[in-house]
């Protein structure tokens, strides 16, 4: 029931700061000349803070559905072939 | 009024037309819905129906990134001039902002499971604040985009902008517009999603000072809150995707 939903609000705190640290870290980052890492590096980060905000924020951690599991991982999914698909056709075209 | 203060679901048997009125007597209770078994059934199917929802919203704004991506690609130089034209400080503040949003929400759910009337209106109120600071500062550089004539349309000008790390070469005015054509319609799209969130908290915010919220029923604190925490997410990424794009001196 409820107990199981809710983290003690400690770890929400924990993650708040993470969140914020994370925030400062990526604008750090961003002015280091990485090349073509810095937005890997920025795409790392932000799925980073995504997942912190998801498993403990919007609990999916202590889920007691599984199928809240089945929809996320579905809804990732999905995404990753929409993505991947558009630039597999638009990367192998031959742009004027 | 035996059959009253029996629990769903009745046997099969006992389903009979005439007895249904029965069923919904003093005994039954008021926060449960007819069609679920219990409290907990009635809790799931209305988190699974939320986060079905947000995979369509994740679709949505998807087909947004996947454009934003096409074209970053084929035109980073003016993407990466355009996006030197934004204002980091204030980004950076919003993301800041939301995020302690998206706190305020998870403790304000903390409050509703367990019966803290203060906490949790307290909470809603702050989200609800923090909601207008997001975007109170969006106005802000919305504004600052108009002033400068970076809103894409006829007035759009972006004349004489260097690329950076390319001294002498102008960035192509047609193609820096594409990059604020995506920085309207996905941020103001965020921006829409920001307005209906803080209509939902002020929503909540009446019902929970009705006193409707109980540690057994709280279910649309936690469904609002996971509706919060989305565009949260959202803005996570549109944040280094939109204003850090090579950045670095």
């Amino acid at each position: 029931m409820s107990e199981h939903s809710s983290s003690p609000l400690k770890t929400y705190v924990t993650i708040w700061l993470t969140l914020l640290a994370g925030t400062a870290l990526t604008v750090y980052a961003a002015t280091v000349d990485l090349g073509h890492f810095n937005a890997a590096v920025a795409l790392t980060i932000a799925s980073c803070k995504a997942l912190l905000v998801a498993l403990f924020f919007m609990h999916i951690r202590g889920a007691s559905e599984k199928l809240v599991k089945l929809v996320v991982i579905a809804t990732v999914f999905f995404l990753f072939i929409l993505l991947a698909l558009s630039m597999a056709d638009y990367g192998t075209r031959a742009w004027s | 009024m035996a059959l009253a203060k029996r629990r769903f679901p009745l046997p099969d048997s006992q389903t009979i037309p005439g007895q249904t009125v029965a069923v919904h007597g003093e005994g039954h209770n008021p926060a449960l819905l007819h069609h679920f078994a219990e409290q907990q059934q009635q809790r799931d199917a209305a988190s699974l129906g939320m986060w079905i929802f947000l995979a369509t919203e994740v679709m949505f704004f998807g087909g947004l990134f996947c454009a934003y991506l096409i074209y970053r690609l084929k035109y980073f130089a003016e993407f990466s001039a355009a996006s030197k034209t934004l204002a980091l400080s204030l980004g950076a503040t919003n993301t800041a902002v939301l995020i302690c949003s998206s706190l305020t929400v998870v403790l304000a759910v903390y409050a509703a499971q367990h019966a803290k009337r203060s906490m949790l209106l307290g909470n809603l109120i702050l989200t609800i604040i923090l909601g207008f600071v997001f975007l109170g500062i969006k106005a802000v550089e919305y504004n600052e985009k108009f002033e400068k004539h970076h809103v894409p349309g006829p007035s759009f000008q972006f004349n004489e902008v260097n690329i950076p790390g390319h001294p002498g070469q102008y960035a192509n005015p047609s193609h820096a517009q594409i990059f604020f054509a995506l920085y309207f319609v996905m941020t103001g799209l965020h921006a829409l999603h920001m307005i209906i969130g803080i209509g939902i908290f002020v929503w909540l915010l009446t019902a929970a000072w009705k006193g409707r919220f109980t540690p057994q029923y709280n279910t649309p604190v936690e469904i609002g809150g996971l509706y919060w925490h989305f565009v949260d997410i959202i803005w996570i990424y549109l944040f280094p995707l939109l204003y850090l794009i090579d950045r670095h001196p």
